[in-house]
Parts: C-alpha cells; sequence; structure tokens
C-alpha cells in the first residue's frame, strides 16, 4: 500500500486501462478474421468492430415505451463495471498502484456486477425473448462461477496471494515448474471462459435464433450508443477473460519493473499471446457446434470437476511437498 | 452513560408495549404513541450499544429476580455490537409502522394486540443481549419468544396463519428446552447461574460437547438452520410486513449472539469437530436456503427462505473462526469472527429493507405473489430504488455491504492451508466453493424478485394502479438504503470499531483487517489480499462520468421512444413476460431432486370444436424436510401418545386404582 501515491504509477495504470479498454474490439476482429478464414470465407477487415461501434454512437437511440429509467442506467454500469474489471488486471506490468484496488474476488464481483444489470436490463421491457436471456444467461453464471473461483483458489493458494500482481510475481519467480493442479485449472478457466464469454459452444454470439441465443437475447432491444456500450463491453469481457488465462498461466514476459524496454516487451508479448489464444478459440469455435440449453450444466460441471481436481491435486502433492 | 441509555431503550419499549393497551379503544394511539416511542427505544438502544462498542463493558444488578438469584445485566463490546444492530432496525421499523399500519386501522384486527406485543418483542430482545446470568437469560429469551408468537398470530382469522404460529410456538419452545439443558450442564460444572460462573467452570471434553451440541441446537433452530428451519418460512412471511423485519433482521441475529455467546465465551475451549460441524450444516443452509428461494413465487415466503441462506453464510464463517481458533490460530479466528458478525450486520440492514419493501409493495398491490406484480419501478418509483439497493447489498456484489462480508469470509477460508489437517485443508476450500454457488444462485434469485416484481410490465390490475406509500415508509427505507451504502463503502471505519468484539470474547487479538488506514481492507496481509471499496466506487463513478459526458455531446440526438418491437402480431401483452416460474425453471431442471415438486399442466380443450384454447400451469414446491424429518417425529410422537393413552380409560375406579398404588409405592420408597 505504500506505493499507491505513485503519480508515474498511476498514470501507467491509466495508459494500461485505455490500452486494455481500445484494444478489445481488436482482438475480436482478430478472432473473426481467423474464423472466416478457417471456414473459407471472405474475412472482414481487422477493423470492422470498431466501424460497428463508431456507427452505433452515431446511431440515433430507441427505447421502448415500457422500458423504465434502469434500462436507460444499465449500458453505463455494466460499461463501467467491465472498465473497471480490466483496469485492475495486469495487461503489460504487475505492481500498478490499480492492482491493489481489488483483488481475483473482487474482480469476479466485479463481472457478476456487470451481470445483475444486464439480465435486469433484459427483463425490463417485458418482451419474451428478454426474460428468455435473463433467465439462461444468470443460470449459466451461476454454475460457471464456482467453477471460476475454485480454479482461481488453486492458484492463490500456490500463490499465497489473492492479488494478480502479487500471484503472478510469485509464479514469475518461482520459474518454469509444471504442476499438475494448474493444468487442471487452466482447463477449468477455459471452459468457464467460454461459457461466460457467450461463445460456442454454449452460445453463439452471431446468432438471433429464438431457440438458442442468451446474450444476444437480452440486448436484443437495445439500439444506438446503448447497444454499442453493451457490445464493447462483451468485447472487453472477453479480452479481461483472454488476458487473465494468458498472464496466470503464462506469465512469462508481463514487465515486471516498469523501464520502457520491458514495457514494450510486455506489450509484444501479450499481444503474442492472446493472438495464439485466440486462434485456439477460433478452431474450436469451428470444430464444435452449440450443444443443447441443457447440456451446458453438464459441461459447466465438468469445469468445476477439473477445477476440484485441481484443488485436491494442489492439497494432497503440493502442499509441503 | 451507556448504561442509562440502555435502560431507558428497554424502558421505551416497555412503555411502547403499556401504551399500546389503549389501543383497542382509541386506534390512533399505535400510529401516535407507540411507534414514536419505539423509535426512541431504537436511538437510545443504538447510542448505548455505540457508546459501549467504543468505550468499555458496563454492568449492573437489576433489584428484580429471585431472592437468592437477582438479575444482573452486562454490557460488552459484542452485546454493544448486536444492541447497535437491534437499534438501527427498530428505528427503522418505528419510522415505516404508522403509514403501513394505517392498513389495520379500520380492519378488525386487534390492534392492542400488535402495540403490546411489539414493545414486547422488542424489550425481550434487547434484555436477551444484556442479560448476564443464564437465568435471566431464558426469561428475556422466553419474552422474547413467546410475544413474538403473538404477532405471528395477528391475523388469526386465516387457519394457514394459526399453523404457521403453532408451529413456531411448538419449535421456539423446543429450541427454548435445549438452550436451557444447556446451561444446565454449564451451571451444574460452575455451581452458579452468572456467567462469569459458567465462563470459570471447568468442563470435561465430552460435557463440553454436550453442552455446545444443546446450545447449537437451541440457537441453531431459532436461527433457522437446516434442517431445522421448517418453521422460518412458515412463520416470517404471515406476520405483519414490519413484524417480518423485525424477526427476520434482528430476532435471527439475536440467536447467532446466544450461539457466540455461549460457544466463544462461556464454553470457551473449542474443539476443531464443532468447527467442522458448523461450516457443514452452515454451508448445507445456505444452498438449501438459497435454492429454495428460488423457487417459491410469496415475495415474503421468498425473502425467508433467503434468510436461511444468510444465516447459513454467518454460520460458516462462524465454523471457519471455530476451527482456526481450536487449531491454535487466533488472529484469523478473529478474522472468521468478524466476518460472520458484519455479515450478521448487513444482513439485519438489507433483509429489514427488503422486507419493508415488500409491505409497501403489498399495501399498495394487495398482492403477494411474484406472478401478479410487474413494472412496479415507474409506479413505486422510490420504493423500487430502494430496493434494488438492498437486491445489489444480498446479492453480494460490489461496491455494497454484503460483498464486503462474503470476501471476508472467502479470505479466512482461503487461509485454510496453514492447518496441520489433511482432511481440513480439503474441506474449507470446497466449502468456500459452496459459498460461491451459493452466492452466485444468490444473485440469480435477486435478479428473478426484482426482475419480475419491478421490471417489465405489470401483470394485474392492482401492481397497474399502485401508489406511492406514505413518507415515512419511504424514509425508513431510504434510512437502511443508505446505511447498505456507507457500510460498503466505508467498511474500514466500522470494521476498525469492530475490533473490540475479539477482544472482549476471551481476549482474542485484533484481527488487524484495518491496518492500512480507512481506504483499505487488508485481512492477514496487504501483499495477501486488499480491497479498497471507496476507490472502486471512485472508478465506477469515473467511468461511468466519462462515457456520459462522451456520449452526451452537443451533437447527440434525442431518445426515441416508441413501442417495442412486436414481430407484427400487434401489441404485446403482460402475459407474454417471462414469469416467476419460466424464470427459475433451468435452475428447478437442474437441481431436481432438491425439492419435492408437484408440477402439472392441464390442457383446455373447446368442447365442441376439440381445439387447444390454453394451457394451465400449475407447480407445488414442497420442502424435503418435511417428509424427511417432522413427519416422522410427529407420527412418532402421535404414536407414543396413543400407547399413553392407554392408561385413560376413563374410569372412576381406575383412576383411584392407580392413586392407590402409587401410594403405596411412594411409601414403600420412604420405608
Amino acid at each position: 500500500m505504500a506505493d499507491y501515491l505513485n503519480l508515474q504509477g498511476w498514470l501507467l495504470a491509466l495508459l494500461q486501462t485505455a490500452l486494455f479498454v481500445t484494444a478489445a474490439p481488436l482482438l475480436v476482429g482478430w478472432l473473426r478474421l481467423l474464423k472466416a478464414r478457417l471456414q473459407n470465407r471472405r474475412a472482414p477487415a481487422l477493423t470492422q468492430p470498431y466501424r460497428d461501434l463508431s456507427k452505433l454512437f452515431r446511431k440515433e437511440v430507441i427505447v421502448a415505451d415500457t422500458a423504465s429509467p434502469l434500462f436507460r442506467a444499465a449500458p453505463y454500469i455494466v460499461f463501467s463495471a467491465t472498465v473497471v474489471t480490466a483496469a485492475v488486471i495486469p495487461l503489460i506490468a504487475v505492481h500498478l498502484p490499480t492492482a491493489a484496488i481489488a483483488d481475483v474476488i473482487v474482480l469476479v464481483g466485479f463481472l457478476a456486477l456487470a451481470r445483475f444489470f444486464l439480465a435486469l436490463a433484459g427483463l425490463d421491457v417485458g418482451t419474451a425473448f428478454g426474460g428468455m436471456g435473463s433467465s439462461r444467461e444468470m443460470t449459466i453464471a451461476s454454475l460457471g462461477e464456482p467453477a471460476m473461483l475454485m480454479a482461481i483458489f488453486t492458484l492463490t493458494m500456490t500463490a499465497q496471494s489473492t492479488n494478480l500482481s502479487h500471484a503472478i510475481d510469485f509464479l514469475l519467480a518461482q520459474g518454469l515448474v509444471l504442476r499438475p493442479s494448474f493444468m487442471f485449472a487452466l482447463l477449468a478457466l477455459l471452459l468457464v471462459a467460454v461459457a461466460e464469454t457467450g461463445r460456442i459452444p454454449v452460445d453463439n454470439p452471431t446468432t438471433h435464433l429464438e431457440l438458442t441465443m442468451v446474450h444476444e437475447a437480452m440486448i436484443l432491444e437495445y439500439s444506438g450508443r446503448h447497444l454499442a456500450l453493451m457490445e464493447w463491453a462483451a468485447q472487453l469481457k472477453l479480452m479481461i477473460y483472454g488476458v487473465l488465462i494468458a498472464n496466470i498461466f503464462f506469465p512469462w514476459g508481463i514487465a515486471a519493473e516498469l523501464t520502457p524496454t520491458a514495457l514494450l516487451l510486455g506489450l509484444a508479448v501479450i499481444v503474442l499471446k492472446l493472438m495464439l489464444l485466440c486462434a485456439v478459440l477460433a478452431v474450436a469455435e469451428t470444430a464444435l457446434a452449440k450443444m443443447r440449453l441443457f447440456r451446458v450444466p453438464g459441461f459447466l460441471n465438468l469445469a468445476f470437476l477439473f477445477a476440484l481436481l485441481g484443488m485436491l491435486s494442489h492439497v494432497i502433492l503440493e502442499v509441503g511437498a | 452513560m451507556a448504561l442509562q441509555l440502555i435502560a431507558y431503550a428497554v424502558v421505551m419499549s416497555l412503555l411502547s408495549a403499556l401504551v399500546g393497551l389503549g389501543a383497542s379503544r382509541y386506534r390512533a394511539l399505535l400510529r401516535l404513541a407507540c411507534f414514536p416511542l419505539l423509535g426512541l427505544s431504537g436511538l437510545a438502544a443504538a447510542a448505548g450499544g455505540l457508546l459501549v462498542l467504543t468505550g468499555t463493558a458496563v454492568a449492573a444488578q437489576l433489584p428484580l429476580g429471585l431472592p437468592w438469584l437477582p438479575w444482573s445485566v452486562r454490557a460488552d463490546a459484542l452485546s454493544g455490537f448486536i444492541l447497535l444492530l437491534i437499534g438501527v432496525v427498530v428505528f427503522a421499523v418505528a419510522v415505516f409502522g404508522p403509514g403501513y399500519v394505517r392498513e389495520f386501522q379500520h380492519g378488525r384486527h386487534s390492534l392492542a394486540a400488535l402495540g403490546v406485543f411489539t414493545g414486547l418483542f422488542v424489550a425481550g430482545m434487547q434484555l436477551v443481549v444484556i442479560a448476564d446470568d443464564a437465568f435471566m437469560f431464558m426469561v428475556a429469551w422466553e419474552l422474547m419468544s413467546l410475544s413474538s408468537y403473538f404477532l405471528v398470530a395477528f391475523q388469526h382469522e386465516n387457519a394457514p396463519n394459526r399453523r404457521a404460529a403453532f408451529l413456531y410456538l411448538l419449535m421456539a419452545h423446543v429450541g427454548g428446552l435445549a438452550i436451557l439443558l444447556g446451561y444446565g450442564v454449564l451451571a451444574a460444572f460452575g455451581g452458579g447461574f452468572g456467567f462469569d460462573v459458567l465462563r470459570a467452570a471447568e468442563l470435561p471434553p465430552l460435557w463440553a460437547g454436550v453442552a455446545f451440541a444443546l446450545a447449537f441446537f437451541g440457537f441453531g433452530m431459532k436461527a433457522g438452520l437446516v434442517p431445522l428451519h421448517a418453521w422460518l418460512p412458515e412463520a416470517h412471511p404471515v406476520a405483519p410486513s414490519h413484524i417480518s423485519a423485525l424477526m427476520s433482521g434482528v430476532m435471527l441475529k439475536v440467536a447467532v449472539y446466544g450461539f457466540v455467546r455461549v460457544t466463544f465465551d462461556l464454553i470457551g475451549t473449542i474443539q476443531v469437530s464443532w468447527g467442522v460441524i458448523v461450516l457443514l450444516v452452515g454451508s448445507a443452509s445456505a444452498l438449501l436456503g438459497v435454492l429454495y428461494a428460488m423457487q417459491q413465487s410469496d415475495i415474503k415466503r421468498l425473502l425467508a427462505y433467503s434468510s436461511i441462506e444468510n444465516i447459513g453464510v454467518i454460520f460458516m464463517a462462524l465454523g471457519l473462526a471455530m476451527i482456526f481458533l481450536a487449531a491454535g490460530q487466533p488472529l484469523l479466528g478473529s478474522l472468521g469472527l468478524i466476518a460472520a458478525l458484519y455479515h450478521a450486520l448487513n444482513h439485519a440492514l438489507f433483509k429489514s429493507l427488503l422486507f419493508l419493501g415488500a409491505g409497501a409493495v403489498i399495501q399498495q398491490t394487495h398482492q403477494h405473489s411474484l406472478e401478479h406484480m410487474g413494472g412496479l419501478l415507474k409506479r413505486l418509483p422510490y420504493t423500487g430504488t430502494f430496493f434494488l439497493i438492498g437486491c445489489i447489498s444480498i446479492a453480494s456484489l460490489p461496491p455494497f455491504n454484503g460483498f464486503v462480508s462474503e470476501w471476508l469470509t472467502l479470505q479466512a477460508a482461503l487461509q485454510g492451508v496453514v492447518l496441520e489437517s489433511g482432511v481440513l485443508r480439503i474441506v474449507i476450500p470446497v466449502a468456500a466453493a459452496m459459498l460461491a454457488l451459493t452466492a452466485a444462485l444468490g444473485a440469480m434469485l435477486f435478479v428473478r424478485l426484482y426482475g419480475i416484481a419491478f421490471l417489465g410490465q405489470p401483470r394485474t390490475r392492482q401492481s397497474r394502479q399502485a401508489r406511492l406509500p406514505s413518507r415515512g415508509m419511504r424514509a425508513a427505507q431510504a434510512l437502511l438504503a443508505l446505511l447498505c451504502l456507507l457500510l460498503g463503502v466505508t467498511p474500514a471505519i466500522v470494521i476498525d470499531v469492530m475490533g473490540a468484539i475479539p477482544q472482549a470474547l476471551g481476549g482474542l487479538p485484533e484481527p488487524g483487517i484495518t491496518g492500512q488506514g480507512w481506504l483499505w481492507l487488508t485481512p492477514v496481509a496487504p501483499a495477501v489480499a486488499s480491497y479498497s471499496a471507496p476507490l472502486v466506487l471512485l472508478g465506477l463513478g469515473l467511468a461511468w462520468g466519462l462515457f456520459y459526458l462522451l456520449l452526451h455531446g452537443p451533437r447527440q440526438k434525442r431518445v426515441r421512444r416508441i413501442h417495442a418491437w412486436d414481430c407484427g402480431f400487434g401489441p404485446l401483452s403482460p402475459r407474454m413476460q417471462y414469469t416467476a416460474a419460466s424464470f427459475s425453471m433451468p435452475v428447478r431442471r437442474i437441481f431436481q431432486p432438491v425439492w419435492l415438486l408437484d408440477e402439472r399442466v392441464e390442457r383446455i380443450t373447446d368442447a365442441r370444436s376439440q381445439r387447444l384454447t390454453g394451457l394451465r400451469h400449475q407447480l407445488q414446491v414442497g420442502d424435503r424436510s418435511w417428509a424427511v424429518l417432522y413427519e416422522p417425529i410427529g407420527r412418532w410422537v402421535l404414536a407414543a401418545a396413543r400407547r399413553v393413552a392407554r392408561l385413560q380409560s376413563g374410569n372412576i375406579r381406575t383412576y383411584l386404582s392407580y392413586s392407590f398404588f402409587t401410594l403405596l409405592f411412594l411409601l414403600w420408597l420412604i420405608t
């Protein structure tokens, strides 16, 4: 806590957050490009998500007359909760002052706050689709959250800190150690990330088919800048999970001290890591079909099982060994 | 000073009960005198409690009780904390009450009963907390239980209410009996009834275990732990809403107080196995409570089941504290204790807020079922906003207060690695995962409650015509909502004050959560975990403000409001919305074995054309604990009674011969 009045640190943290927020659409663009190539389609430009967002920001906002004030506040709440989440995650450097504000449990709490308002907004207009989306989203989230926390607990028990920055620091200092618990935790977190960010096989971000949509159903009534904020928040969430997985399980390369060379290296490394992760996701999304809604609990139970195995192998194999 | 304030508090609530007697003749007396007196009592209790919490313990002897057993009172930091909690909620209820009881003003209900027993109920709770001997504790405890029985039975013209009240009375007394026996075990070894004597008693481990089990059973029953919870969702919803707020918000905390007092203070030396039991029972209560709440459609019943969930969370934290204390980790033990008590305070605030909100909704719409509500946020904007704050708080989302206590509990659980035992090292993280599941389901539960009741379109005429509740009712909710926010944003200040509580319980160390100033919560050590709620709120506000300004520049077009897209089929009707039952359907399918479900779909066909004209969906959700626990016990008791009843032939000669043989037996005994 002693260094939280460090001005340079705060500036860097703000820059990192701005980078995080502005780069999120690019990540989605890259993912779409990869998927299009894999599916033998002509790919949209890498910057297409930015064009979509700016188009939406300029459009007129239409709000249903049955909507309450909560409907108009929700996009701002969802977006700012997601931005604050992004602000506390180490992207290119550890030991920034923002990291101490919230640890990894609070981070899960921010995502839950965003989801809470997203689901309420889905119920607000009073159409059938919105309620359907909210109900499904909250069900999936309530099964995914324990698996995610369990996987994270495995990490924090190893590093003896729930502070992400300290935990990553600890892992860097340990060097390359193969931990069975981390394998399981990684698998669990990958499955949860797919479910939470609404990717195939749990949800399909490009569908508007009534029977299958989850996330899209909740934001169906939004338009203009409200829709843009909701979309941007979803893109940001994808990037948040990507960075979490990349920097927790493969922390090498992140800037441990705040020198220009280390920061540049950190930036290059995280870009590389995210590009690779997106490639994995694109392959998975191309190879798999979307599953039925009531198969999703089984999918998430598998994630929970992996997380539990990770925890058990940590307690049995690694503590005291 | 503190002692006088507490005495004023008790006297005021007793006075309120006395004035209430007149309310049967002068019906306005309830609004004009009873509630103001109750409010003063609440203020005095809160002030007295705060003084004790920040100052030193106070004690006195009352000129009451038996000649050789005078009643003694003592308020230490723990009592002060609970008194503060009682005082705040009682004050809010007293502000809310006058507007709310208008509903009963012209009915046939006895307003005198409401006034008298509310006063006695509050006095009973205040006395339990300051009692310093087992005798006075039990008298106050019974005063609290009995007077609340009459409040549960207030609207006794409905048979289900009478049944709920009887069940409540029965369970309260089985629990009370267990507590009495628990004190009996302690007193047998201590040789007296004063708490100082009981504290000094040296118990062999087996008898200590017996005393703990009795106390856990008795207080757990009052607190509504699974599987002893069956009375709670029956009794809490049928009382008037401001009484439900007192029962769920405060009375359950008095039970938590009793458990902490007996286990941490009087018994003192805690065994690891007790902590594990408390942790497991707490986890089961939390998970089952939230799952049962998820399937309720009655708004107050839903809130009552959610109380079971929160009590479960409190007992999980207490269980962690007990495990750490027994394993020789007093610092972590204090951390768990603070987490539990902070959650108790938080739950008192947001659950009272939600029950008062439910009361306002029911008063305006005369509907209890979520399926008949909808669109209330537009019609009751104040109640709707405050209710939303309550929902966010109870769903444990940052930056509100429920999140802080949950975070502290998780932090305590994550320190389980310091324990020697491998089994405990596994059990505790799994319990933490249960807590995470409970929290996630809790968020879903309150999306369901708020989304169905307050958002969307009104489902009935009554909901469409709901009007603003009175000013006092709104003020009470505003106060509680503000406190929820304050406790969420400045937890370090509150927890700093609470640091005196572990000290008072056998000299446990202060957990040092607030070692880095008022901005930070740092349990264990700053490097291990830190959370700064004020900075989080600042960050959220900055991000919101920045993007709001960016998007509302001078060139921005106005928002156009039109009807929602209806696929070209004509206007959307409220019946097309998702209902409460359909919202929780996926959960019902996933966790199916948890409930006793009776789900029927009836097809309504036109008699002549055989065409399907409608569907009727019926859903009954039964509590499994009845079939597993209560009904077998009930059957067993009835069978035993039938056996005993064979003695009663109704023949006077048989009875005389019983007396004769008894006399002979007694004579033989004394010779």
